[in-house]
């Protein structure tokens, strides 16, 4: 199981079983969305806030 | 040997929802790319290589990215869930009311205005309160409950010197007083698969923002109706919200073209991915059919 640090209040923070690059996850510790860029090795960046046009 | 068909999935992030979808792929065996709206790129001199799909089911997150990706997608003769003409009607608020509007399919009190002033002449001759909508805008952003003249002004004024030009259109619709819910049914082809009351106390019933969501039973009226608004506006994999209006009874209230299903999917127990890939594998086979 990956583990990896949170970018912005630097938690570790470890990966599910399944969890996909382009899946957000939020930081338990800070609430912050990050985005998972690769698994292998896992990586995240901060995810792209909320835009006008986003939605269903 | 018959050529397998080769699916793409256009999306933004990988939501849940997302998920099952990839997941719904692979269980059947399916060949399918993931394509990222951020890292993709349309070369128009060159639409071999999206030609190669036999259907692409979209996916995105942004409207504007989704919609010109199915445009191109269209113009190369690419089949898409949904088509194009489909994502213009039902990203836009005032597009949709136009063609149930056309079609009298029934739905809540609408009007527009491109000034201000014509807006808050249309909303006083109306009367409050009145709820004013952005025409393009989802998740239940922006939406504005206007109890009085002193809001309306304020907020009108707002819009149209905060807002991108979209905002000077402005979408008034009459404030229904719903029964603490709404009615959220999805509906892929013509069968209405499954629907659910999204419940709030909040004005705003939409789960984005809180609502919870129980299994909603589908009456001959509710399946009627959701199959009129699907066929309105084009058709295929669509979510369809309906309001309990006091008097008017069930009217359609918007349809959304890439909707979200985490709650409904273990709310009805149905497999809304799977139904979805079927729909995309159908629509891709009826281009193979109509090449050969």
């Amino acid at each position: 199981m990956s583990t990896i640090a949170c970018p912005e209040c630097a938690a570790e923070i470890t990966l599910e079983a399944g969890t996909e690059v382009g899946e957000i996850i939020v930081c338990s510790d800070c609430g912050v969305d990050l985005e998972i860029t690769s698994l292998e090795p896992a990586a995240v960046q901060l995810a792209p806030m909320e835009q006008e046009d986003w939605g269903e | 040997m018959q050529r397998r068909l080769k699916i793409g999935v256009l999306y933004s992030r990988v939501r849940v929802e997302e998920k099952w979808i990839f997941g719904a792929m692979e269980k059947r065996g399916i060949d399918y790319d993931r394509l990222d709206d951020r890292a993709i790129h349309f070369d128009l001199n060159d639409p071999k290589p999206w030609r190669e799909y036999d259907a692409v089911l979209e996916r995105s997150i942004s409207y504007n990215s989704g919609l010109y990706a199915l445009r191109l997608l269209n113009a190369f003769g690419v089949p898409t869930v949904n088509t194009a003409s489909v994502a213009e009607i039902c990203g836009d608020k005032l597009m949709t009311s136009a063609v149930l509007a056309r079609d009298g399919v029934p739905q809540p009190h609408n009007m527009t205005a491109f000034t201000p002033e014509a807006a808050l002449e249309a909303i006083e001759a109306f009367g409050y309160p009145v709820v004013l909508k952005p025409v393009v805008g989802s998740w239940g952003r922006l939406l504005a409950k206007i109890n009085d003249r002193d809001a309306a002004e304020a907020v009108l004024e707002h819009k149209s010197t905060l807002g991108s030009v979209q905002h000077s259109v402005f979408y008034i619709q009459e404030y229904i007083k719903k029964p603490g819910r709404d009615i959220r049914a999805i509906v892929i082809g013509n069968k209405v698969l499954t629907a659910m009351y999204r419940m709030s106390e909040h004005w705003i019933t939409n789960t984005a923002r809180g609502g919870e969501g129980e299994l909603c039973p589908i009456t001959p009226e509710i399946e009627e109706l959701c199959l009129r608004a699907a066929k309105a506006v084009g058709g295929g994999v669509l979510a369809v919200d309906l309001v309990e209006h006091p008097e008017k009874g069930l009217v359609v209230n918007e349809i959304n073209h890439t909707m979200e299903f985490h709650t409904m999917q273990p709310v009805s127990g149905i497999d809304i991915a799977g139904e979805i890939v079927e729909y995309v594998m159908r629509i891709a086979e009826g281009k193979m059919q109509n090449a050969e």
